[in-house]
């Protein structure tokens, strides 16, 4: 067998085809490899934004006030696995899981609950929620009418990114096809009433968590960022009125130069892409803005506290390459919801890294690196050839019913697997530096298991005291609705205003969309 | 029916979350060490994977769960396999489960849970201990 030499060294020579002003330029010029903004940190750091939400809307409530009390101007929000599916809480499905994993989202009853006493123009939420992203979006708007807010002043993201759901994360409601027009209503929904909103934060932090390499994590990102692109270009929408409001989330993993180089080299390729490929004139269109999360799969529950001193080193790589925002992981996430304590030590390892290492006195000071260069240039080149290969393929949606990223993924998630087993992957605490007796001293965050039965007595008084005639005509309405062309975000603005539920929106639609089956697959 | 000694598993993922990067994983593994796999995909009813593993005779059940419902989910799999009369199939599984409910779900005779950072290698073996054939 051939050995392959590892290359160790990097030289001008590595470089030589490198054009600093159009490979590289400034920060805060074309292609922005450097970084989209000219200053980046050093006016002000990176948002801290870090991801909540457990329990009933009454207890998210608390916390989201507690941390505007402290000072924070972003909330995220986090929904259990049931609103995430678009299942009410009284649904046997949901049974076990509501209010677990994030707050329980049935009404736009919880949705008013949810930010009480918030005023929702003064403050910006991030929503992670995709397949029935639409319908809380709509939720979200008739709770800021309700507040007298005026729907243009809002400001927030949804991450209404179906297309990864297909491929890693699985969280689908209905096919491809009616999804991606339900993603196209809000983008042109927001693009008219909600100018400030952030309509897709196209992720391949759950592409990397499913398992895939960082090139496959960035090739099937943007690859995903250019079909949301195209299908919106079939309305009558122009890129530059909705490019700018595109926005994208990463992971950060362990292989730190590789993750730099990463960062830098999607900011590269989506620039090149919106300005040479689709015409985009507006700067701000060209600009990829990208949240950070570290990452999850990376934390071990063996010896868990060294997963704050993985998390750290993640966060630093992306702040190196120029993240807007950044999410770092409690260390107690492999064995159950972080606890106050791990979330303000997650929050303090962000809050170190601003303030005490000196990191944010340079733009990008890994810049001209010729390993970073070098990297980053590699990058780009390996997505560029999965971008063909899935041309080649006809498109995104072919590569999803073919299974191509669904197989691609679960190959390297199973080499990965090997290496460890194997040992040619050192991961300490758990194939090497054991400890005798594992130290199971963390404190376990519990949500109290009632919480499931009080949400469902909640949905019952509900469903008792609105109008239920109103509710079934605005749901007739919507299912009319969808057989035709129009745009439905209008519409299910009306069911969600008369209190229909979730669950009875997503049921209703399901009758003319149907639903999802993952095509069958070999393991 | 004709057996052969082959260790017959169901990999089962139960509750409402999409994560599989771990029970395909297994799967593989598991069939490249010689076991009969099959695999019920995602979101699976507890009635199903009860009635899944009584119809396929199988020697284990292995469920992935990382939604947070084991406490749920687990000990109503363990009771349908009760109801069977087919509690001699090894009940175990893997996910983010917090020792201390580990602790209670062995109580209830479940077997052990694997979680982020437990390798093959140990799954293997245990399966292979807990059914001797």
């Amino acid at each position: 067998m051939k050995k392959q030499i590892q290359k160790i060294l990097y030289t001008p020579q590595d470089t030589r085809y490198l054009n600093y002003s159009t490979d590289l330029a400034n920060p805060g010029e074309f292609p922005f490899t450097r970084g989209i903004y000219p200053t980046m940190y050093s006016g002000k750091p990176w948002t801290f934004r870090e991801f909540s939400g457990f329990g009933l809307a009454h207890d998210t409530n608390q916390r989201f006030r507690f941390l505007l009390e402290s000072g924070q101007t972003g909330l995220s929000v986090a929904f259990d696995l049931p609103t995430l599916m678009g299942y009410d809480s009284d649904h046997p499905k949901s049974s076990g899981e509501v209010g677990l994993g994030g707050v329980a989202i049935d009404s736009l009853e919880d949705m008013e609950e949810l930010f009480r006493g918030i005023p929702l123009a003064k403050v910006s939420t991030s929503m992670t929620i995709n397949a029935p992203a639409a319908i809380i979006f709509a939720m979200y708007l008739a709770c800021a009418k309700k507040q007298k807010s005026k729907i243009r002043d809002l400001n927030g993201t949804l991450q209404n990114d179906i297309l990864k759901e297909y491929i890693a994360q699985k969280e689908w409601i209905f096919p491809p096809k009616p999804s991606l027009r339900l993603i196209v209503d809000t983008v042109r929904f927001a693009t008219r009433h909600v100018p400030k909103w952030n309509t897709i934060s196209i992720s391949g932090y759950h592409i990397r968590e499913a398992g895939s390499t960082a090139v496959q994590e960035l090739a099937f990102t943007l690859a995903n960022g250019f079909t949301y692109v195209e299908e919106v270009l079939k309305t009558s929408l122009s890129i530059d009125q909705f490019a700018p409001r595109l926005s994208f989330f990463f992971n950060a993993h362990q292989n730190f130069f590789e993750e730099v180089a990463k960062f830098r080299a999607a900011k590269r390729i989506w620039a090149k892409k919106m300005r040479y490929t689709y015409k985009a004139k507006d700067p701000k269109s060209w600009r990829l803005r990208f949240h950070v999360q570290t990452a999850g799969c990376s934390l071990r529950a063996q010896q868990p506290e060294n997963n704050i001193v993985r998390t750290a080193y993640e966060a630093l790589s992306a702040v190196l390459g120029g993240t807007q925002s950044l999410h770092t992981n409690g260390y107690d996430e492999p064995l159950c919801l972080p606890t106050d304590e791990s979330a303000q030590i997650a929050l303090r390892t962000q809050q170190i890294l601003a303030h005490e290492l000196g990191i944010t006195e340079a733009v990008d000071p890994l810049g001209g690196s010729y390993y970073i260069e070098h990297l980053t240039n590699q990058m780009e080149k390996q997505a560029e050839d999965y971008f063909k290969k899935i041309r080649s393929m006809g498109g995104v949606l072919k590569g999803i019913e073919e299974n191509f990223f669904q197989h691609e993924i679960a190959n390297a998630s199973y080499v990965y697997q090997k290496e460890v087993e194997e040992k040619k992957r050192i991961i300490v605490g758990v194939n090497e530096y054991l400890t005798e007796k594992e130290l199971w001293n963390v404190p376990i965050f519990k949500i109290d298991p009632k919480r499931e039965n009080e949400q469902k007595t909640r949905l019952k008084h509900l469903k008792r005291k609105r109008n239920n005639s109103k509710v079934l005509k605005t749901l007739a309405q919507l299912r009319r609705k969808a057989e035709t062309r129009e745009n439905l975000m209008p519409y299910i603005l009306e069911s969600v205003e008369a209190y229909a539920t979730l669950g009875e929106i997503v049921e209703s639609l399901k009758e003319v969309f149907g639903e999802y089956q993952e095509p069958a697959s070999a393991l | 029916m004709i057996r052969n000694n082959k260790i017959r598993i169901l990999l089962a993922k139960a509750g409402l979350d999409g994560h599989d990067r771990g029970v395909k994983v297994i799967a593989r593994a598991l069939r490249d060490e010689g076991m009969e796999v099959i695999y019920t995909g995602l979101r699976q009813t507890v009635n199903t994977i009860v009635i899944s593993a009584v119809q396929e005779d199988v020697d284990v059940v292995a469920v992935s769960i990382l939604s947070g419902a084991h406490m749920t989910l687990l000990p109503q799999i363990w009771k349908g396999l009760k109801k069977y009369g087919r509690q001699d199939i090894l009940l175990t599984g893997g996910g983010i489960i917090p020792p201390q409910d580990q602790a209670r779900l062995k109580k209830m005779g479940i077997g052990r849970m694997f979680g982020p950072g437990d390798s093959i290698y140990h799954i293997v073996r245990y399966i292979r201990d807990s059914v001797s054939k």
